[in-house]
């Protein structure tokens, strides 16, 4: 079974998004997710001040198996990247919803996103 | 699916299991960039029961083996000695490769692939009417192949009785041991033995692995591994349509016996007269992105396409087998995700006993 984080949203994508509280959120993506792709080697991440739509691939995450695209769940501007994912693309797996984050950003409005019961019901029913 | 006898070992150790040729098989047991490091550096174990060794007996082994493939079994001559083959169609293209062991001139073992199993059977249970031979396929054997720089102490560790067997044993080579097959053979680059036993010792034999150090890894690092090591897939550098000659091997076609006119012989003669014009290369990418099968090659002197494409943990870097233009050098571009990336083009292997060599 895979770990669903009760704090964040989700998206039909595997994403999970963390509104940090302070006008930002962070980005990555679910435990069920990083077991589908397996071991990770490469991350290609926007860069700060990047704009993007909702929808639009924001990042690519490869793994030994498969290259996956990361989208956005909103219309944001990316305002920090994760770059301990250069060198240590491995976080994605051991960590992904804590030191595996792909992105921080803002944005004027997130929704229809999952909750993390709604997210979990989905995993079921796959 | 089928399911070897060590089913329930892959699933007690955690395996992620997929279906491989029709076979139940583990991917990994958690990571397989982990266990691909575990050989490299240490000991790991595979289950290949899912191949098939098949004993060739008869008052005319040797003659069918001579026809059968294109490797020359006449240079066979001590107990256990092994050699690597392709076993070719009328038209020079391979069938499969396989692994011949001699053990008197009227026993051979042969081990097959998996996936081409049934097919194999059929061929040579046809070739073999002309001769005087039975065609035994060894179904209540299983395989473990143990590999690692610690892969044979541990076996030692694990067996008794096998360092006193196997002490000599050089590479490609095999001995008995009861009903133990040792092999000193194997997929991965790496020292080791490849261990053909009875289905019922399988679990048990295993877990003394297990418990001597050795730790399971699946399909994925196995890929890997070969890869690394420059070693073929059936399937992927060689098929039916593709001779040996163009898949880099053709130092496992033996011409040398003119009197020895094995299946596919005059095919090759003539593609060599012709000239070959294909051929597999090395290519590995200095950027990011992991190279994948199919994916397109340019060369300056003409196109081409990745064979075998994938991640290679001891190097940090995409690797690939590519089928391109004969005389292919330097560099080259692969279309990877729409846009076209340069790679060079090396000789594999890439790595032997954990070390890189390109």
């Amino acid at each position: 079974m895979s770990e669903v984080r009760q704090d964040r949203q989700y998206t039909q994508t595997h994403e999970w998004v963390l509104d940090n509280g302070d006008n930002t959120y962070t980005l990555g993506i679910s435990d069920h997710a990083q077991e589908l792709l397996g071991d990770m080697v490469f991350v290609e991440l926007p860069s700060q001040g990047d704009e993007a739509q909702m929808q639009d691939e924001l990042c690519v995450i490869e793994s030994v198996k498969a290259a996956s695209d990361v989208y956005a769940p909103a219309n944001l501007e990316v305002l920090e990247v994760n770059e301990s994912l250069e060198d240590e693309p491995e976080l994605l797996n051991s960590s992904c919803y804590d030191d595996g984050w792909l992105i921080k950003f803002s944005a004027d409005s997130v929704d229809d996103l999952m909750d993390a019961s709604t997210y979990e019901q989905s995993l079921d029913s796959e | 699916m089928q399911r070897t006898s060590l089913y329930e070992s892959h699933i007690q150790s955690g395996g992620k299991m997929v279906n491989f040729g029709g076979w139940e098989m583990p991917l990994n047991y958690g990571s397989q960039i982990h266990e691909h490091n575990q050989v490299r550096n240490d000991a790991g174990m595979f289950d290949v029961s899912h191949m098939c060794a098949v004993d060739i007996k008869g008052d005319d082994s040797k003659l069918f083996l001579e026809t059968l493939i294109a490797n020359d079994v006449g240079k066979l001559k001590v107990y256990g000695k092994a050699l690597y083959s392709c076993m070719l169609n009328e038209a020079g293209g391979v069938i499969d490769d396989l692994i011949v062991y001699f053990l008197n001139d009227e026993y051979y073992r042969i081990v097959i692939n998996a996936s081409t199993t049934e097919k194999d059977l059929d061929w040579i249970n046809s070739q073999a009417e002309k001769f005087d031979v039975t065609v035994d396929p060894q179904d209540e054997l299983a395989m473990i192949a143990v590999q690692g720089p610690n892969a044979i102490s541990k076996t030692y560790t694990a067996i008794p009785g096998v360092e006193e067997v196997c002490a000599g044993l050089k590479p490609f080579s095999a001995a008995s041991i009861g009903t133990l097959f040792v092999a000193r053979t194997g997929y991965t680059g790496e020292n080791g033995f490849e261990l053909m036993l009875p289905k019922k010792a399988a679990e048990f034999t295993w877990k003394m692995l297990l418990d001597a150090g050795v730790e399971p890894c699946g399909l994925g690092a196995r890929d890997t591994l070969r890869l690394e090591a420059g070693m073929s897939l059936y399937g992927s550098e060689m098929n039916e349509d593709i001779s040996p000659l163009e898949a880099a091997l053709s130092w496992t076609v033996d011409l040398s016996n003119h009197n020895r006119n094995f299946i596919g012989r005059e095919a090759l003669e003539n593609l060599k007269a012709e000239g070959l014009r294909k051929t597999i290369v090395g290519l590995v990418l200095e950027g990011k992105g992991v190279i994948r099968d199919h994916q397109l090659v340019r060369t300056s002197i003409g196109d081409g396409e990745i064979t075998s494409g994938t991640f290679s943990p001891t190097m940090g870097k995409a690797i690939a087998l590519a089928s391109v233009p004969v005389g292919s050098k330097e560099m080259c571009e692969i279309q990877m995700r729409n846009k076209w990336v340069f790679a060079k083009i090396v000789r594999p292997p890439f790595v032997r006993n954990n070390e890189v060599l390109v």
